[in-house]
């Protein structure tokens, strides 16, 4: 199974309360030194509740964000400078709001032009073709070109969107919780469309969501990220079924389901850490119901547990 | 664009504005060609001719040139100036706000605060400088109210294009390629234009008067070259023995100035998206309510605390009829949780805030239907007796606690006010009653928590705050809508079991709203399924869980991934919702169902029981056999 990314010690850090010219006077790490990969084909799942660093590292990975440390290697070649243009053509991104990512005075030609003609220098007779081809394979009509994004409907605005991002040809897509600001009937039918375009163009997705039943139907593996960190990684059918990190089981019982009685999973503070004062040791201590006097002085490590899963736990479930 | 003019026109008084405007241009446009005599020519022995006098309709001057001729080349000039200035100013100070405001950091501070230094010199002050380092002059003036201007543009224009250069398709556009400039002039620029257009047609008024006041002054045009300002000034000696002459340049400025603030102000109001979407009509206190007849209890009237009895309500928008709620009926027993489910458009929140008349009117009406609370009808009653219901009969949850409690007041505040709204008790004890109440939803140490202001709470805290104000008043009702959306699930899960432990131990009865299968799973008795502004099916949680009937029911169900079953397909639903101003005959989901039958788009189609629940269908999922047999 080849690569086709490779993160090594990516992290970020903001300066926070910068004076006009002075230094900054406190940071916030949002997302720890972290390091994942990807092989050619697969669907990494992040799962993470807000505030986690999710977002910042999707930012990071197509360029958007120059990030703190670290380096990002698609399939093989190294990518050094935060430049989207020059990730573009490699790695593209998905938006979560399908409506205000596109751009109000422009048609929807307009918009699916202007990957092709910037990332690809393809003269204007070939673009208009390779257009519709892309339109076709997402299944929206030709007709929708010469039209406005507000007057789609947040399924068809998704479409275009992803339209957008093959048109780039990159091979890996960040797909930033693409459905949640859809309804679920047609939820269903943009997630069907990835499955089937993943299968017929050999694309690698990473899919960041907070809904952990999405996340679980569509990824082969699954990061859970919690504090700029990922606490647990192994096989979708594994993480939620059999967590091993403390901070997972609770987001798996958290989750509403179906024939399950309601409890309060949790009944002790609910409150992040403060990311201007981080805790010492695991992050999750203070949540957790095996917390031991280690937990709060140093900060465990991922470190693999069974075949296929790795967690970042002194205490571990499930082994 | 044919609509903006349509919206322009439908605005009186810029409409008189704009016509004024077009005359006075259309006079200064051919001024060259109607035959009038030489602005310029003095001819001192018929000076001071009043008007309508032979040879000069408007009279003559200090000098004996004519007024009329004058007049016209002045006003010529003037215009030609201010609109130059206007669109010196607005250029210049446009790409300086959208350069500051697109790259940020010290770019921006390092010419933000240059502008500011010029912002700092009064603006009448700074324009004589001007002139004085230049000289006299029309054009020096011209130069001198365009600088003045700059700033005014460029803080307008950099506060608008900071918010679009962090927008997700400016991103976007980045990833497609675009270079920075590209992105300035085909991302940014279309976006800021009806800004520049805006703050334009607001600021040529001011800078023809501005370029005027330095004419006044002897520091814009010389002699002996007309423009409404120094014509002004030129008859101010003879302002008291002849009037007119001051008069005929006065009354074209202000009629000048007067149609082109119409104008702009029309054109504003056209150009803004908040002011298109009717944020300029404010809402009444409550629903209007246009119904034919008040339908009477039903069957169910006995012991329902809240009956809703095919409740109508329609969004009016320009001739269009949005029907949101077509005929819904609901009934909520005390101490029990009615889940109301359904996509977005299917018209639950509509239904929700209709019965207490919370739908913003206009657009919104309620055609039809009532609303029994107690047997008494609220669709209709008097806006004080709603008002002393709101709150202390039925309260409401919304889904963004943080733009429901006012981010200025401390969130202890908000609560005393809240409860001293339908009690007479003092501050203090208001506080007791408050932190009681932050204690029954759980938060921790609410005697310090009592004085935070909303931003300093997380989200799920600040839901907490917004259950604690429904529950202040010790209401029998809480609506609550899509109160978790906005939430993360370990924080969703806590405050669904906080809602489950007031209703159990305070006997409330709870309507809550949600597109969430699961959520409605794990809280509530019944449930009603809504669909295209109706009721699709109604039943028991479990009845409908184990054998839903209606097949959109059934299939909406089957969209929803459960945790645990691994990678998989989903299934979905080909098709859109139908549009609620265009809504088929017969079944709404007709379109989009395997199971229609020409049956279905033939009629309006009841809510029929069968077995524990009522169906709105005729072919309902599990009735294959009877259909075979």
């Amino acid at each position: 199974m080849t690569t086709a990314l490779r993160i090594t010690d990516l992290s970020k850090t903001f300066p926070v309360g910068r004076s006009l010219f002075g230094r900054p006077k406190a940071s916030v790490k949002a997302v720890h030194p972290l390091s994942l990969t990807v092989a050619q084909g697969e669907t990494l799942g992040i799962v993470g509740e807000s505030g986690c660093g999710k977002s910042t590292l999707a930012r990071m990975l197509v360029g958007l964000l120059e990030p703190t440390t670290g380096r990002i290697e698609i399939e093989g070649a190294a990518l050094d400078t935060a430049d989207p243009a020059v990730f573009g053509r490699r790695i593209q991104y998905v938006f979560q709001d399908p409506i205000s990512s596109l751009n109000p005075r422009k048609t929807i030609r307009q918009i699916m032009d202007a990957p092709l003609r910037h990332l690809h220098h393809m003269p204007a007779r070939d673009r208009e073709a390779r257009i519709l081809e892309i339109f076709d394979s997402v299944n929206l009509r030709a007709e929708f070109l010469s039209r406005y994004p507000h007057e789609f409907s947040g399924g068809q605005a998704q479409r275009i969107g992803i339209a957008r991002a093959l048109a780039a040809e990159a091979r890996i897509l960040i797909l930033d919780e693409p459905v949640s600001a859809l309804d679920v009937s047609v939820q269903a039918q943009v997630l069907n469309l990835l499955a089937d375009l993943r299968a017929q163009f050999g694309l690698t997705y990473l899919f960041i969501s907070h809904d952990l039943a999405v996340v679980e139907a569509v990824s082969d593996r699954i990061a859970v990220l919690y504090f700029g960190a990922v606490v647990e990684i192994g096989p979708a059918e594994e993480v939620f079924s059999a967590p091993k990190h403390p901070y997972t089981e609770l987001l798996a019982q958290s989750a509403p389901q179906v024939g399950r009685p309601l409890a309060a999973p949790e009944a002790k503070g609910t409150e992040l850490p403060d990311p201007l004062k981080p805790p010492p040791g695991c992050a999750f201590a203070n949540r957790c119901t095996r917390a031991s006097a280690r937990c709060r002085t140093e900060t465990p490590r991922l470190t693999p547990l069974g075949t296929a899963s790795q967690a970042a736990c002194f205490h571990p479930l499930n082994v | 664009m044919t609509a903006f003019f349509r919206l322009l026109a439908r605005n009186r008084l810029a409409l008189a504005g704009g016509i004024v405007l077009s005359l006075v241009v259309l006079l200064a446009l051919v001024t060259p060609l109607l035959p009038l005599a030489d602005p310029d020519v003095t001819d001192t022995s018929n000076r001071f001719r009043p008007a309508l006098s032979d040879g000069a309709l408007l009279g003559t001057d200090h000098l004996g040139r004519d007024l009329l001729s004058r007049l016209l080349w002045g006003t010529r000039l003037s215009l030609a100036v201010g609109i130059a200035a206007a669109l010196i100013a607005a250029t210049i100070g446009a790409a300086i706000g959208i350069i500051a405001g697109f790259y940020g950091g010290r770019i921006d501070n390092v010419i933000m605060r240059g502008v500011d230094m010029l912002m700092a010199f009064p603006y009448i002050l700074l324009a004589l400088a001007i002139v004085a380092a230049l000289g006299p002059g029309l054009l020096n003036a011209l130069i001198a109210v365009a600088a003045v201007n700059v700033p005014f543009f460029a803080r307008n224009i950099r506060g608008i294009t900071v918010g679009i250069a962090n927008t997700e398709f400016v991103q976007a556009a980045r990833l497609a390629g675009l270079s920075n400039p590209r992105i300035i002039l085909s991302e940014i620029l279309p976006n800021v234009v009806p800004v520049i257009v805006i703050a334009m047609s607001t600021t040529i008024g001011w800078m023809i008067l501005e370029t005027a006041g330095l004419s006044f002054l002897g520091l814009g045009s010389q002699p002996p070259q007309a423009d409404l300002g120094s014509m002004l000034g030129e008859a101010r000696s003879a302002l008291i023995t002849h009037p007119h002459t001051s008069v005929v340049p006065g009354l074209m400025i202000l009629v000048i100035v007067m149609a082109i603030n119409l104008l702009g102000d029309g054109v504003r109001d056209a150009l803004d998206p908040r002011l298109k979407s009717g944020a300029l009509s404010r809402p009444m206190a409550t629903t209007r309510v246009d119904r034919q007849s008040i339908p009477d209890h039903g069957e169910k009237s006995g012991d329902s605390l809240l009956n809703v009895r095919a409740l109508e309500t329609q969004f009016h928008v320009r001739g269009r009829v949005y029907r949101a709620v077509g005929g819904v009926d609901l009934h909520v027993e005390p101490g029990e949780c009615l889940g109301i489910i359904g996509e977005s458009g299917s018209g639950k929140s509509v239904t929700a805030l209709s019965i207490m008349g919370l739908v913003a009117s206009p657009p919104g009406v309620i055609t039809g239907g009532a609303a029994y609370l107690d047997g008494e009808d609220l669709i209709g009653a008097p806006y004080r007796r709603l008002r002393d219901m709101r709150g202390r009969r039925v309260a409401y949850i919304f889904q963004d606690p943080l733009s429901t409690l006012h981010p200025l007041y401390r969130v202890g505040d908000q609560l005393i006010e809240a409860i001293r709204a339908h009690r007479p008790i003092s501050r203090t004890e208001g506080r007791v009653r408050a932190i009681e109440l932050l204690d029954a939803v759980r938060i921790p140490n609410p005697e310090q928590r009592i004085s935070d202001y909303p931003h300093e709470m997380s989200g799920g805290m600040r839901q907490r705050v917004g259950i604690a104000m429904a529950l202040a008043n010790d209401p029998d009702i809480i609506i609550a809508d899509e109160p978790t959306t906005a939430l993360d699930v370990t924080v969703q899960a806590q405050v669904l079991s906080i809602l489950d432990d007031l209703r159990r131990s305070r006997g409330l009865a709870i309507v809550f709203i949600t597109h969430d299968f699961g959520v409605v799973a794990q809280l509530c008795d019944r449930v009603a399924v809504m669909y295209a502004g109706r009721i699709v099916e109604e039943g028991p949680m479990r009845a409908i869980l184990s054998a839903p009937r209606h097949p959109y029911t059934a299939r909406l169900m089957a969209c929803v991934p459960e945790l645990g079953g691994g990678k998989r397909r989903l299934e979905a639903i080909p098709g859109l919702p139908p549009v609620v101003d265009a809504l088929p005959e017969g079944c709404a989901f007709a379109d989009r169902c395997d199971r229609t039958r020409p049956d279905c788009r033939a009629g309006d189609i009841p809510l029929a029981p069968l077995a524990a629940q009522s169906v709105r269908c005729l072919h309902p999922v599990g009735t294959e056999q009877e259909h075979a047999s």
